[in-house]
């Protein structure tokens, strides 16, 4: 029987045009489910292979406070991760799909965690500026249109901030240190400055999934919108800081009331997403080991639950 | 003028990440938020307690934590599955924070042991003999420092490692050191919990499948000869402490109880053997602890002066 879906696909663009939220039991069309598993998965896949370049300084963690406020955040992402591959499982894919799908390379994360991390300072850069751009990315996820992600955004944006100022802190603290501390910062912001503004993705010309994102209400502001609002409000946070951005351009722009800024490599930018980055295969390999040393684990865990039910039943 | 940049759409402001990112109000993480961990706490040694052996006491104690912290923070990224790498930095955690306040309390009963460094350095005391002392002067117990094995191992090894400091733990909760006292009632509730951990996962992986039952096989037999050395005490233990003999018993009796409920039998291996008498407690440590030190220490060493 062919179900005429005409008034329920009505029903759903109403519900979006009001601003209101599709929860997991409404009807909604196989496009926009598949573009917010693939949107959802990706967020969750960047936050589990995100703990890998801040992971890489724990154990050399500068003084046993900087180790707990790591080990933290790194735990944090963990957190993250699950919330969303929860979200998605409401959409009808279960975490071990898309943890193959992700190992098998047929779904992305976040590029940025494709650069490696080269100092310590490199943890405090990741958290203000990467975390900064992920949070600018992200705020204007509280309200998308799908509840469940919306609602795990909400929590994820609080730690997020959480993050991203102590990132900032741990910075501040350096550039009060050594000579040679305040270089290490300078450094590292310089290594991390292009790939944040990356992290909005292309140019709004080279964006073909921008449209449809955003007449669903899955996506809220251009990729131009927001790298425009995370370099406003950056500029005064590295003044503060005391380190300088490594683009000649950039400079206040009165008219616009904006800061104009030069064009972030983009050449790199997509030989990074081909999977030619740093770290592409690095990360992938180390995600994977994880998860094929572990397979024996969660294997005796599902035999021992099984044998634990039956015997219930006996 | 800096606010005056800061641009944001009027729907977005409720929920503005960005707004008090410049200021300093007291939001940080748990832990995170002071630098002295033993802020505001009374140092002072109770009478008939010998500062010297009580400084001591507490590097066992905190060494023991500080350097199994280290091999379960290595297992970040690494475990089996999302919950289990939350739990496991959640232990690491624990550990980390315990080993701050041990060395800390170390470092204000007796100052001679805390590394000199140049004048003017701002590395608190806890860091200076976290990251500024050598292998031999560390106190852990030697299965402390084990390289990593697999989840087998951490669960078998975190099952006997967390036994044992919650029983001297609760020991320790009636010290007549306040700031003794106070670690080891904080220092309990999270070592229960380690305990349970490794239990749960010790039966689940008993009663799985033949593989995991084969790994914790192995594991046992990894870690059982490391055990002996946990219930030679030394002088200081049984001086300002409590006497590891004493807790051994009960320690045996717990561990019997989750190997009796997984099936398993205890692997007969003898002890692995002390060097001229000495094992971890008197500075003697496997090739391991040095190795993984010069990962731990190598930033901070770096930065005698360094701020973090």
């Amino acid at each position: 029987m062919q179900v005429d879906e005409a008034p329920l696909e009505k029903a759903f663009d109403a519900t979006i045009g009001a601003g209101d939220r599709i929860e997991p039991r409404d009807w909604m069309p196989e496009k926009y489910r598949q573009t917010l598993i693939r949107q959802v998965a990706q967020h969750a896949h960047s936050e589990i292979i995100g703990m890998q370049p801040e992971g890489n300084w724990i154990t050399r963690a500068p003084s046993l406070r900087r180790k707990a406020v790591l080990l933290a955040k790194v735990q944090d992402e963990a957190g993250h991760g699950l919330y969303l591959y929860s979200a998605t499982e409401t959409l009808g894919v279960s975490r071990d799909e898309l943890t193959r799908r992700l190992i098998e390379g047929k779904q992305k994360y976040s590029s940025i965690f494709n650069y490696p991390t080269l100092t310590y300072a490199d943890v405090g850069s990741i958290g203000w500026l990467v975390d900064g751009a992920a949070i600018c990315n992200q705020v204007p996820l509280c309200r998308t249109s799908y509840g469940p992600y919306g609602r795990a955004m909400i929590r994820i944006c609080k730690e997020e901030s959480f993050h991203q100022r102590q990132g900032y802190e741990l910075l501040m603290t350096m550039m009060r240190g050594t000579d040679e501390q305040r270089a290490m910062v300078q450094e590292s912001v310089n290594r991390f400055w292009w790939p944040a503004l990356m992290m909005f993705g292309p140019p709004d010309g080279d964006s073909p999934n921008t449209a449809q994102s955003m007449e669903w209400g899955i996506k809220r502001h251009t990729n131009d919108e927001l790298r425009q609002r995370f370099v406003d409000m950056s500029v005064p946070q590295a003044e503060a800081l005391g380190v300088t951005f490594p683009d000649p351009e950039l400079q206040w722009n009165e008219e616009r009331g904006s800061y104009d800024f030069g064009e972030p490599d983009w050449d790199e930018f997509w030989q990074v997403v081909k999977g030619n980055g740093p770290c592409n295969t690095q990360r992938i390999a180390h995600r994977k080991a994880a998860y094929d040393d572990g397979a024996w684990v969660r294997e005796a865990a599902l035999a021992f639950a099984a044998k634990a039910r039956a015997d219930e039943n006996d | 003028m800096n606010d005056i940049h800061i641009q944001q759409d009027a729907e977005d402001a409720h929920d503005n990440a960005y707004a008090g990112l410049l200021s300093n109000d007291a939001h940080w993480a748990f832990g995170t938020d002071f630098e002295d961990p033993l802020a505001g706490v009374d140092t002072t040694i109770p009478d008939g307690l010998d500062a010297a052996e009580l400084a001591q006491y507490c590097l066992m104690l905190g060494d023991d934590a500080l350097v199994y912290a280290h091999r379960l923070s290595e297992w970040t990224s690494r475990a089996p599955d999302l919950e289990e790498d939350i739990a496991i930095a959640n232990l690491a955690l624990d550990l980390v924070g315990q080993a701050r306040l041990l060395l800390a309390r170390a470092a204000a009963a007796d100052s001679s042991i805390v590394p000199v460094l140049p004048e003017g350095s701002p590395v608190p005391d806890e860091d200076r003999l976290a990251f500024f002392r050598e292998a031999g002067d560390f106190r852990n117990v030697r299965l402390a420092e084990t390289p990593n094995g697999d989840f087998a191992e951490l669960v078998t090894r975190l099952l006997v490692l967390s036994t044992w400091r919650l029983a001297i733990f609760e020991r320790l909760v009636g010290h007549p050191d306040a700031v003794v006292s106070a670690i080891a009632a904080k220092g309990v509730k999270e070592l229960a919990y380690h305990r349970d951990f490794a239990g749960r996962w010790f039966v689940t992986l008993a009663g799985g499948t033949s593989e995991s039952r084969r790994r914790l096989t192995d594991a046992m037999r990894a870690v059982w000869p490391l055990i002996p050395e946990l219930g030679e005490g030394t002088d200081t233990e049984r001086t300002v402490g409590v006497d590891p003999a004493a807790v051994a018993l009960e320690v045996g009796v717990v561990l019997d109880q989750v190997l009796a409920v997984g099936g398993m039998t205890a692997p007969d291996v003898p002890g692995l053997a002390r060097v001229r008498g000495r094992a971890g407690r008197q500075g003697m440590h496997s090739e391991a602890l040095s190795r993984m030190l010069a990962e731990m220490q190598v930033v901070a060493r770096a930065h005698p002066r360094g701020r973090w």
